[in-house]
This record gives C-alpha cells, sequence and structure tokens, in this order.
C-alpha cells in the first residue's frame, strides 16, 4: 500500500499545499531580486531614490546608457568573455578525460582521487590569493586572461569532472565494447558512439563552467589590474557610485548569463537527466 | 573456415582464478555452447576470445593465427551483446552498417548489406528506427543482423536470449539456429540455460568452477555425463543418486536390490539414474513418495529412498498419492555409475 494513498484526505492536501508553498517560495527567492533589479536598472536615477517605488519600470535608458559610455566597460565584458570561454574549453579539457577514466578504469586510489577533486572546493580561495598573484606574477601571468582562466579552471573543474563522469557511467560499456568488436579502436568508439551520446551533458557542464567563471569576483580582482573581468571592473567601478548605477551594474552583470543560460536550457535539463539516472 | 583453438588459457582477477587451463578447439562452422551456472567463468572465455578481456596466460588461434595479443576489431569476430547494445543515436541502418562503414565500404555496398541482413532478421520494415523505439526483441534481432553484416569468421554470442520473454524467446531459439547454419560461421553463445544449450548446440562444453568439465554433443553430455556435476547439472530435474556398495564381480547393491555394474576394485559407488528412465515394477526399489506433481505430459514424484531424495518422472496415468510406497526399477541400459571420491564416471 503506497503510503501517500494511505494518509486521511486532509492531510494529503496538506502535503499538497505545503509542496505549492515551497515552490512559490523558491520561484520568488530566485525572480523577487531579478525583478527588483530590472525596475530599477530601467528607471531613471530620480524614481531609484524616490519612495514610494513603483512596481513597473519607467524604460528610462539613462542608467544603461551611462555603462554604456562607460570607459573600459566594453573591454571588461570581452575580457570576461574570453575567461569564461578559455575556463570552459580548459575545464572540458581536462575534466572530460578524468570523468572518463573514473567511469570506465579501476585504478588504485580512486575513492581518494574522487575524494580529493571535491577537497579542491573545500581550500579557501582567500587563502590562496596572495602566494598566487605572487607566482603570476614571477611566471607573467598575472592580469592576462589565460591566468584568470587557469583559476576559474581549477575552480570549475570538480564540477566538470564530476557530472562528465556521470554521464560516462550513464552509458553502458557494452556500447563502446560493441564498437570495438565492430572494427573501431578505442579512440574511434569513443568518437563515434560516446561522444554524441554524451555531447549534450558535455555541453551543459561547459555551460557551468562559463557561467562559474562569468560569476567569479574575488580571484579576478585580485589577480588583474588592467584586464579586468566584468565583475571584478564592476566591483571596482561601483562601491562608490550612485545606487541607481550599482543596479544598473547588476542588470549588465545578471542579463548575458540569464540569456545565455535560457537559450541552453534543454541541455542543462539534459545533463541532469542524464547524471540523475 | 574458421577454426578456434583455445591452449591452456587461465584468468585471474587477483587472487581468484576464473579460468583455469581452458583447451578448447571449435571445428569450422560448428555451433560451440559454453554452458554453466552464473560466475563459472563462461562469459570471460568468450570475452577473452572476443578481445574485451585479456588472459592471464595461454593462446587464443583463429584459423591457424594466433590472435589473443590483438584487439577486437583485427579478429574477425562479431559479438551480440546480453543488453542488445544497439547504438541509441543511430538507426537501425546505420546500426547495422556501423561496422561496415568503419571498413570504408561504398554507400551501394552497405546498402545492400544491410537490406539482406534486415531481411534475414525479418526487420526490413524498421530501419528507419531508433533503438528507443524498438522493443526488446526487436533489438535483439538488429543486434544479431548487425553481426550478420559484419560476415564474420566468428559469431560470439553472450546469453543474447536471456532478456527476452518465454514465448519470444523460444521463436528467437528457433530462428536464430536457422540464421547461423545458413550463414555458415562459426559460433560460440554462452548461456546458463540448458534447454538452449541442449536445442542450438552441435556441442556443448559443460563449464564448472572455472574449468571445462565435459565437451561433446548435447545428447552424450545428457546420456554419457563425464563427471557427477554434469549430471546433476544437466537434466530438468538432473539425475539421482544413491550409494551402491559393491558386492564383488561387478555386482553392486543399490536401496536393497542387486544391479550389474563396472567391474571395479571400488567398494563404493554411485548410482545415477535419470528421473524420467525409472519405470513402476513389482519387484524394483522400494520408496515412499513425498510430492506428486501432476505436469500433464507426465507426473513428477518426488520420493525418499532409503532416506534419499530421488525424483521419477512416471506416465500421467499413473494413481499415486503422497506416502504411499512404491516400486520401480531403472532402465538397465541408462544406469551411470560415479566414482565418489574423484566424481568421475565409471563404466
Amino acid at each position: 500500500m503506497n503510503t501517500v494513498e494511505a494518509l486521511p484526505p486532509n492531510a494529503r492536501r496538506a502535503g499538497h499545499y505545503l509542496y505549492i508553498a515551497t515552490v512559490v517560495l523558491l520561484c520568488a527567492w530566485v525572480l523577487v531580486p531579478l525583478y527588483l533589479l530590472f525596475v530599477n536598472a530601467l528607471s531613471s536615477a530620480e524614481a531609484v531614490n524616490s519612495f514610494p517605488k513603483s512596481a513597473f519600470p519607467e524604460f528610462d535608458l539613462g542608467s544603461l546608457k551611462f555603462f554604456a559610455g562607460f570607459y573600459g566597460i566594453l573591454d571588461a565584458l570581452k575580457n570576461s568573455i574570453i575567461v569564461a570561454t578559455l575556463t570552459m574549453i580548459m575545464s572540458i579539457a581536462i575534466g572530460a578525460p578524468a570523468g572518463y577514466a573514473l567511469s570506465r578504469f579501476e585504478f588504485r586510489g580512486k575513492a581518494t582521487f574522487r575524494l580529493l577533486i571535491l577537497m579542491t572546493r573545500a581550500f579557501p580561495l582567500p587563502l590562496l590569493a596572495l602566494p598566487l598573484a605572487v607566482m603570476f606574477i614571477r611566471t607573467g601571468l598575472d592580469d592576462t586572461a589565460i591566468g584568470l582562466a587557469f583559476v576559474h579552471t581549477t575552480l570549475a573543474l570538480p564540477f566538470a569532472v564530476l557530472i562528465t563522469f556521470s554521464l560516462f557511467s550513464g552509458i553502458p560499456i557494452e556500447l563502446e565494447e560493441a564498437a570495438w568488436t565492430l572494427g573501431c579502436t578505442r579512440f574511434t568508439a569513443f568518437t563515434k558512439v560516446v561522444l554524441p551520446l554524451i555531447l549534450p551533458g558535455i555541453t551543459a557542464s561547459a555551460i557551468f563552467a562559463f557561467v562559474i567563471s562569468w560569476n567569479e569576483v574575488f580571484a579576478a580582482a585580485v589577480l588583474t589590474i588592467e584586464n579586468r573581468t566584468l565583475t571584478a571592473f564592476l566591483l571596482q567601478n561601483l562601491d562608490t557610485a550612485a545606487i541607481h548605477l550599482k543596479f544598473a551594474g547588476g542588470f549588465i552583470l545578471v542579463v548575458p548569463a540569464l540569456i545565455f543560460i535560457f537559450a541552453v536550457r534543454k541541455y542543462l535539463f539534459a545533463m541532469w537527466g542524464i547524471a540523475n539516472r | 573456415m574458421a577454426e578456434i583453438q583455445i591452449k591452456k588459457v587461465q584468468k585471474w582477477f587477483g587472487a581468484y582464478q576464473a579460468l583455469d587451463a581452458i583447451d578448447l578447439t571449435i571445428s569450422d562452422q560448428e555451433f560451440m555452447v559454453l554452458l554453466g551456472a552464473s560466475g563459472c567463468g563462461k562469459t570471460t572465455l568468450l570475452r577473452i576470445i572476443a578481445g574485451l578481456e585479456v588472459a592471464t596466460q595461454g593462446e587464443v588461434w583463429i584459423n591457424g593465427k594466433r590472435i589473443d595479443h590483438l584487439p577486437p576489431k583485427d579478429r574477425g569476430i562479431a559479438m551480440v551483446f546480453q543488453n542488445y547494445a544497439v547504438f541509441p543515436h543511430l538507426t537501425v541502418f546505420e546500426n547495422i552498417g556501423f561496422g561496415l562503414r568503419m571498413q570504408r565500404m561504398p554507400n551501394a555496398e552497405v546498402k545492400a548489406r544491410v537490406e539482406r541482413n534486415a531481411e534475414l532478421m525479418h526487420i526490413e520494415q524498421l530501419l528507419g528506427r531508433y533503438s528507443g523505439e524498438l522493443s526488446g526483441g526487436q533489438r535483439q534481432r538488429v543486434a544479431v543482423a548487425r553481426a550478420l553484416a559484419m560476415e564474420p569468421d566468428v559469431i560470439l554470442m553472450d546469453e543474447p536470449l536471456s532478456n527476452l520473454d518465454a514465448l519470444l524467446r523460444l521463436e528467437m531459439r528457433a530462428e536464430l539456429k536457422g540464421v547461423l547454419a545458413d550463414s555458415k560461421t562459426t559460433a560460440i553463445y554462452v548461456t546458463h540455460d540448458q534447454v538452449e544449450a541442449m536445442s542450438l548446440a552441435d556441442r556443448i562444453s559443460v563449464m564448472h568452477e572455472g574449468r571445462i568439465v565435459q565437451a561433446a554433443d548435447p545428447i552424450s553430455v545428457y546420456r554419457n555425463p563425464e563427471e557427477r556435476f554434469v549430471a546433476s547439472f544437466i537434466g530438468n530435474p538432473p539425475m539421482n543418486f544413491l550409494p551402491a556398495r559393491s558386492e564383488g564381480k561387478g555386482s553392486w547393491s543399490v536401496a536393497g536390490q542387486s544391479f550389474e555394474g563396472p567391474k571395479t576394485d571400488l567398494e563404493a559407488l554411485e548410482f545415477a539414474i535419470r528421473p524420467e528412465d525409472m519405470v513402476l515394477a513389482e519387484n524394483g526399489i522400494l520408496a515412499t513418495a513425498k510430492v506428486v506433481e501432476p505436469l500433464g505430459a507426465h507426473v513428477l514424484v518426488t520420493c525418499s529412498v532409503g532416506g534419499h531424495s530421488f525424483r521419477a518422472i512416471l506416465n500421467s496415468d499413473t494413481k499415486i498419492k503422497p506416502g504411499e510406497t512404491l516400486r520401480f526399477s531403472p532402465v538397465p541400459d541408462r544406469i551411470r555409475w560415479f566414482d565418489p571420491k574423484s566424481q568421475v564416471a565409471v563404466n
């Protein structure tokens, strides 16, 4: 007997309401700040500072125009995209083979290795910041997109490894073995059978890496000076800015990431769909 | 021509020995079934032949060429997997043609071969579908067609029918036998299902604990098991065993009766007989019926003979009730004898 069916009807209804309330709360958690950001970014300075607030934006593009014309913002945007793209490529290039090895091969210390991958996330970045900065200056990697991308890759790598690990594990080894018996080498079996099957998931985990890099501000602020990414640039310039400009800055930061995730949401579902199987 | 020779193949998984010095020769176009309970090493042996597993020791030869160091693709084999392993991202057509495309065969030829093999497996109307749109039986057909399309020297099958339901399994079994006989391919087929083994095989290799206990044609395996294990494994229900004491000069006492048996110096032997080789007789072995199971075509009677469990398959119009005593005797030329120490058949 199903336990849900065994409950009295009012208890079941209460559970139903609780479920709906949770969904509404979670949606509000995400959507309310976004909405406020949206309204304030598209309002004039006076409207942002006045009270009571209007629930609807005025579609005053003044603050955004200010940013568009702000010196250095386009460079920062470009830097962000370069660093995030490099992070995406490197974390998949390094993470996917590690994920494959974890899922397909038995080796000594496999469990420890998996744990260590996660442990890298337990190491606080601020602790590493100073030695990293010193090392980067010595090697000439400081203030470069690739240098920052290296740091962001280490942040994104654990996710890339664990996500691709579960993707590969979701693909029966027999498919690869069948390919081997049908004339494939280990490599061609991978490109012809495994890769097409995990491509949606790989895409999703690449996007994940992209977003991690896009959102990262601490390392970006410490390790770059001239070639700041958008987050570091805004952090530096908005600290003392007027509140309506802070809203506009936040808007500029959030919207590209939102559009990006919205565009690839179907792959994101594919990732969790496969990972949860 | 594809003769397979397996020479002294051993396989260790760490400290566990999965295969113990396997020696086996499979002749051209033979249908060889590796039969055994799970964990007996039959799949490991098949995978070593396929090149998916590396033997710890020993050699595998196909057509007089040593192949155990070659990757699977260079061995001239094709394999059918238990879970079919139909590629989900390709259509049925591209699945069957996958190996041919890997050989860079011209399009027209791929098309001809795919269509011919699809027709053979009666899936020509499914060529445009993906595996997600197929039933288990249809996937199995795709997997077999894909293997046959390679026109391999040897086709290897790992429990290919075990995921199908009973009726479909029966149908596919007969079909597989016909198709493989026509293809003139040497086949090695792994199964734990003895009925499947009996019905398909030219020869059965019964495996137990990493070694081949007996390799012979199905009737020999059934009638003349060389080891007690085979006698107790093959047949449903398997052979009955009763202790026998020597009365000298080839005469043996079994459950109070005297039987002609092997003339050896051994004091004790085991008397073995198949349940269906017992007939009711006035002055036969005395037994007490415990369970009576009418199975339609015949009656399966589980009884006790001097404290030993004993099963007999009797004529369906036999009227026996549990608790009754009955007397039956074995068909004389069906009696087999085993040495209880070495477990080997004694003639």
